[in-house]
């Protein structure tokens, strides 16, 4: 037998057709072009065309073929039989499902709207969530960014316009010198692999700064594997290091940031610490031609960094001052935070020395003009080729937003962000905290909110509270005890209805959050806090949950009422200019979700039921003068619904087709983004690619877009003046008084200079009972409890030991096969350990999401996901232990209020194996054994 | 016992980039996806919701972690598939003719409708590069995705391997390995690529780029030496920002 040409179809036919679409295996949002045959997916893969990959796809998305074919996909609207908890539904028809939401929601609007809590996940959606939500009048809305991300998004907003990942993104094509902060492996995930391609590709270093070394980390050319939680204080070093050695950008601070603007510092005055300001509200800074205070965008102004200014016998100094004073000072040093970092002091000098390096040394041009906001005249365009990324890993830390400034500060000091080989804004951003909402919360029975629910509070003037005080919102977003809490905090909403803190709620309607599983802090009390009921009226204690998944989660045992969404390639959405765009660093981008297959269950698209019940609650704007609905479904609001005149939720092909970002809603506008590909580009002119908050030509190219209605040019707060109002309120100035108790840590965390301070748990008694720190990460293969239920990617992680670091693997004689008991001061866990040592030594971590509960997800009760799998979530409690003061202090950001994931510490001893991971719960019915309603 | 040719009119395979490669399975599962549904029989999954999930895949990517004697422990993620060996051992053990090398392209197929699923085939390579098909009982193989690379229903640009056009990173490379001119070779050989486990004598055509040397700044690196202070004070700071700012 030989070689024989055997002959083989060489030009198969891989499908019928091809529909262009958008994933959503996870939060990136990548073009992909599903193949249909015989009327049913064939293959996944990634749109060529597409902004966002490129033509590439990870495994989450190649793998979207066995979520549309999950046997967990519920099938139709349940209603609860058994307890809550039991996994008992009966199957009911949409009539009577929206008939009952109505029923249980429509009394709540007239009387008290505040009572319906709406929180809506992983919601990509949230410009109509919201909306809806805001004409319902309830101020209890947000998505999920409270437990995931809002340090890093708030901390960028507020200190330069923008952050991270769909806010901005490094230069990848001009970029010498990548630094990774705490990146997971999701989160812009293609985007970042294909980036470090393109770096790899062309020889620049990336330095990845993670206390484990996995994903793009294990590719970085160097690791430096910091203790948890201390990363601000590693980069606080590092501008030490960089001012005391003058490598920082000194007429890019002059010209763009705060730096010259004038500080009040004289201690007995009312303004001290807020900005010298003329009769119109402008900052003012000394002009170093005239030596005069002038307004900051005067033409032909010379800001200056150095001088002072007595006006009325204040003094005021440049903010560049103040900052210098700050980090210039020895306890910044290398040598000083070199063992809280877990870092040799050497290895500071030299990531400072690298950074100056490349900054300053390596500098590019590009002979571009360009015109700046006080009509000065660039010939050329100069650019610090260092660039940053960031993510959770820094900010799901007690002291994250600090961390963040921190890093936006090191990035603006070198004088790289929007400047070429820097950080790129995306748009709409750059946006600064003033171009954002204030936070609504309101409430008044029969009427909509007055405005949007989440925004930027500038001072105490703007935070959600009573006269009294107390929070206007469940979660207690906008209150003394998170004032800047621009995404919500859904982690405290169950905790908060259980203990009626501020007050009880009535009906508690979630969406895409699996809130009785892997998205809560401390799981089994969450699950107590849904099934209790209160013993006088055996009702219970959270009177009424409707909850709308498309899979059989954890938490669909504990609603009363299912609205059964339908999976991303049976339905519309759109990726809005008006919510979180897929827009590029040089190009605005938008695009559509589309049903490239009808459903084969009795589901709906979560939006458009949405849509139905605003019309039948008669909500503003979802209902027309007669009574009848404004809107037909999602698919129609996404071409007819108008923000403001001429602006709608798609940029592209308005009016008659050819306008774009303003003009009229065309019917026909899904059609055509279908035959576009399923997305929209826009691109910005080469004169406006960078310097876009100073940018003219930039701001001129916003303003037609529509993305604001006139230029709206700022300076970059190195200073954040809107962190010192709050300060002086906690020191007794003003009409808005926090509460005694929070005073000082009001004082101490809202410093408007970055600082670095211990996760807030930490103390030395913490130190010593729990010496380690445990973290979570997500595998790049899966986007939360979605991706750990698909049968291909099961197959890759189908379940997660926790990693130990060599010099704990050995201490206490650790094997493989072998499990461990991790103890921290909220409880314990069992579960299986491996040895790694390319990690933290006092860091131990597994993979998040992977632990499932038996009977959910229409997995095997026996599955490894249910007798292996863990969460850490276990461990973590919504407040920290009591400190003896009378207060309970809740586990987050005292800024922000974002979940504090990682300040978990712990203790670990070798545990007899027991026969499943310990706790253990029992077995969920499947809701997809309903029986039928039979009326 | 079946024999290879002689020679091959080209040699196509993969470049796989050890430096870049993330370890995400994006190619491990577009391989699963395109492969699933096209030549030869499907790749069956057991028990795809059950208690010990398991399934066919024509490309895996495993992480091994070295501790080098001095420095920091790294992880290395490897992807590994078929490598289209010169001197494939799969081939030639095989009984019945089934599996064989192709004259024009050098790629190792399955005639699936000759293998009797006897396993002698993934015994013989060293690789560990097959899996048997448990539905089907064929011996199931990487097969360079020859329905995608002449495919006249695709684009030209598609037409390549499906873990190649997915790789988010670029760590993966196809083209004639035989050619010195073409671009993969000139990647081997720009790069210092490897074959994998050479001694065995089976001429892998696929190729692997090593990592570049991680962790090799020193702390007095000459690049970067330590950062000089421009004052002791903070008089003297303001001094040279006053000065500074006038050279502006």
């Amino acid at each position: 037998m030989g070689h024989q040409d055997i002959p083989i179809d060489l030009s198969p036919k891989p499908s019928d057709r091809i529909a262009k679409t958008t994933c959503y295996m996870c939060a990136c949002r990548c073009g992909i072009n599903v193949h249909i045959k015989d009327g049913r997916v064939a293959y996944i893969e990634g749109n060529r065309d597409h902004p966002v990959n490129k033509g590439v796809l990870c495994a989450k998305g190649a793998a979207g073929i066995m979520q549309v074919t999950a046997p967990s996909r519920l099938r139709a609207p349940l209603r609860r039989v058994g307890p809550r908890g039991s996994g008992q539904f009966e199957e009911i028809s949409w009539d009577e499902a929206l008939d009952t939401a109505v029923s249980w929601m429509a009394p709540l609007r007239e009387t008290a709207p505040e009572k319906l809590a709406f929180f809506t996940g992983r919601d990509q959606s949230q410009s109509l969530t919201g909306w809806w939500a805001q004409q319902f009048g309830t101020p209890n809305y947000a998505a999920h960014g409270g437990f995931c991300s809002v340090n890093m998004a708030a901390a960028g907003i507020y200190t330069m316009g923008g952050a991270f990942w769909e806010f901005g993104q490094p230069d990848w094509e001009r970029t010498k010198l990548l630094l990774l902060f705490g990146v997971a492996e999701d989160h812009d995930s293609n985007p970042i692999k294909m980036g470090l391609g393109k770096l790899k590709a062309r020889g620049a270093r990336v330095i990845g700064i993670n206390p484990i070394r996995t994903g793009y980390n294990a590719v970085a050319d160097d690791w430096i594997g910091i203790t948890p939680g201390t990363d601000g204080l590693l980069i606080l070093s590092l501008i030490h290091c960089l001012l005391r050695a003058g490598k920082i950008d000194l007429d890019y601070l002059a010209r763009y940031t705060n730096a010259p603007v004038l500080v009040d510092e004289d201690p007995s005055s009312p303004n001290h610490g807020l900005f010298l300001r003329d009769a119109n509200g402008k900052p003012l800074v000394m002009d170093r031609a005239t030596g005069q205070p002038i307004p900051f965008d005067r033409s032909g102004v010379r800001p200056d960094l150095a001088g002072s200014l007595s006006r009325a016998g204040i003094t005021h100094r440049p903010v560049f001052q103040l900052l210098a004073a700050r980090y210039l000072a020895p306890a910044y040093a290398p040598e000083a935070v070199a063992d809280r970092c877990g870092i040799p002091a050497a290895r500071i000098h030299a990531l400072a020395a690298e950074l100056a390096r490349v900054a300053f040394d390596k500098a590019i041009e590009i002979d571009q003009p360009w015109t700046d906001f006080r009509g000065e005249r660039h010939e050329k365009m100069t650019g610090r080729p260092v660039a940053m990324h960031a993510m959770r890993g820094i900010s799901a830390h007690a002291n994250g937003f600090q961390t963040a400034r921190a890093l936006h500060l090191l990035q603006i000091l070198l004088g790289t962000v929007e400047t070429p080989g820097g950080f790129r804004f995306k748009p709409p951003y750059p946006k600064p905290p003033e171009g954002h909402p204030k936070p609504h919360a309101t409430a008044t029975p029969g009427q909509p909110l007055k405005g949007p629910h989440l925004g930027y509070p500038l001072g105490p003037e703007h935070l959600a509270i009573d006269p009294d005080g107390t929070p206007q919102r469940i979660d207690k977003a906008f209150s003394w005890e998170n004032p800047l809490s621009a995404h919500g905090l859904m982690h405290m909403v169950i905790a908060n209805a259980h203990e009626g803190d501020p007050y009880k709620i009535d009906t508690l309607f979630l969406y895409m959050a699996n809130m009785a599983w892997n998205s809560s802090m401390s799981t089994a009390r969450v699950i107590e806090m849904l099934t209790d009921k209160d013993p006088e009226t055996g009702e219970y204690v959270i009177p009424r949950i409707i909850y709308s998944d498309a899979y059989a989660s954890e938490m669909v045992a504990y609603a009363d009422l299912i609205l059964p969404d339908t999976t991303y390639l049976e339905r519309h959405d759109c990726i809005s200019l008006l919510d979180r765009p897929i827009s590029e660093a040089d190009a605005a981008a938008d695009a559509i979700r589309w049903p490239v297959i009808p459903p084969d269950r009795d589901v709906k698209g979560f939006q458009s039921v949405l849509i139905d019940l605003g019309a039948r609650l008669g909500l503003p704007g979802f209902v027309n003068a007669d009574g009848s609905p404004v809107f037909a479904d999602y698919a129609d609001y996404i071409m007819r619904h108008e923000r403001r005149p001429g602006i709608g939720p798609l940029m592209g092909f308005r009016g008659a087709g050819d306008a774009t970002g303003r003009g009229a809603p065309n019917p026909d506008q899904i059609a055509r983004y279908i035959d576009n590909g399923g997305f929209f580009t826009h691109h910005i002119p080469e004169a406006a690619q960078y310097y876009k908050p100073w940018n003219s030509a930039y701001q001129d190219w916003a303003v037609d877009l529509g993305l604001y209605d006139s230029p709206q040019p700022y300076l970059f707060n190195l200073y954040l003046e809107p962190l010192r109002r709050f300060q002086l309120a906690a020191d007794g100035h003003g009409e808005r008084q926090p509460p005694d108790h929070l005073r000082d840590r009001i004082r101490t965390t809202m410093d408007p200079l970055p600082i670095w301070y211990p996760p807030l748990g930490e103390d030395a008694d913490t130190a010593r009972d729990f010496p380690l720190h445990a973290l979570t990460q997500r595998p790049m293969a899966m986007y939360h409890s979605w991706g750990s239920q698909n049968a291909w990617l099961r197959q890759i992680h189908g379940h997660n030991p926790l990693y130990l670091p060599t010099n704990i693997w050995e201490t206490y004689d650790f094997a493989e096969g072998d499990w461990a008991r991790l103890t921290s001061p909220h409880g314990s866990i069992t579960a299986p350990v491996a040895h790694m040592a390319a990690l933290n030594p006092s860091t131990v971590w597994t993979w998040n999401a992977i632990g499932k509960r038996k009977g959910a997800w229409a997995l095997d009760p026996a599955a490894p996901e249910a007798t292996k799998g863990f969460l850490l979530n276990h461990l973590i409690h919504e407040l920290l232990p009591p400190k003896g003061d009378g207060h309970r202090w809740a586990n987050s950001d005292p800024i922000t209020g974002q979940a504090a994931w990682f300040d978990l510490r712990v203790r670990i001893e070798k545990a007899a194996p027991p026969a499943e991971v310990q706790p253990n719960f029992p077995p969920l019915a499947s809701p997809l054994r309903a029986p039928k309603h039979r009326p | 016992m079946t024999s290879l040719p002689e020679t091959t009119q080209r040699k196509l395979g993969l470049v796989i980039d050890l430096d870049t490669c993330v370890g995400c399975h994006a190619c491990v599962i577009a391989c699963k996806g395109w492969n699933d549904a096209q030549y030869g029989a499907p790749l069956s999954d057991q028990e795809p919701y059950g208690a010990n999930p398991t399934g066919t895949f024509l490309n895996r990517v495993h992480s091994y972690e070295i501790t080098p004697p001095h420095g920091q422990a790294q992880l290395v993620h490897f992807p590994k598939s078929c490598l289209h060996c010169e001197d494939a051992p799969c081939v030639t053990v095989c009984p019945t003719g089934a599996s064989y090398k192709r004259v024009e392209d050098g790629i190792v197929l399955v005639n699936e409708a000759d293998c009797i699923g006897c396993g002698l085939c993934a015994w013989a390579c060293p690789y560990g590069a097959r899996e048997m098909d448990k539905a089907a009982g064929v011996m199931k193989k990487c097969t360079l995705c020859v329905d995608r690379i002449y495919n006249e229903n695709l684009p030209p640009e598609d037409r390549e391997p499906a873990c190649v056009r997915t790789c988010p990173a670029g760590a993966r490379h196809f083209g004639d390995l035989g050619d010195p001119d073409s671009d993969v070779s000139q990647l081997v050989a720009a790069r210092g690529g490897f074959d994998l486990m050479p001694d065995l004598g089976t001429k892998p055509v696929n190729k692997y780029l090593p990592p570049r040397p991680k962790d090799q700044w020193q702390e007095t690196d000459i690049l970067a030496p330590f950062l000089d202070p421009i004052a002791d004070t903070p008089q003297g700071f303001l001094g040279w920002l006053d000065r500074a700012l006038e050279r502006l």
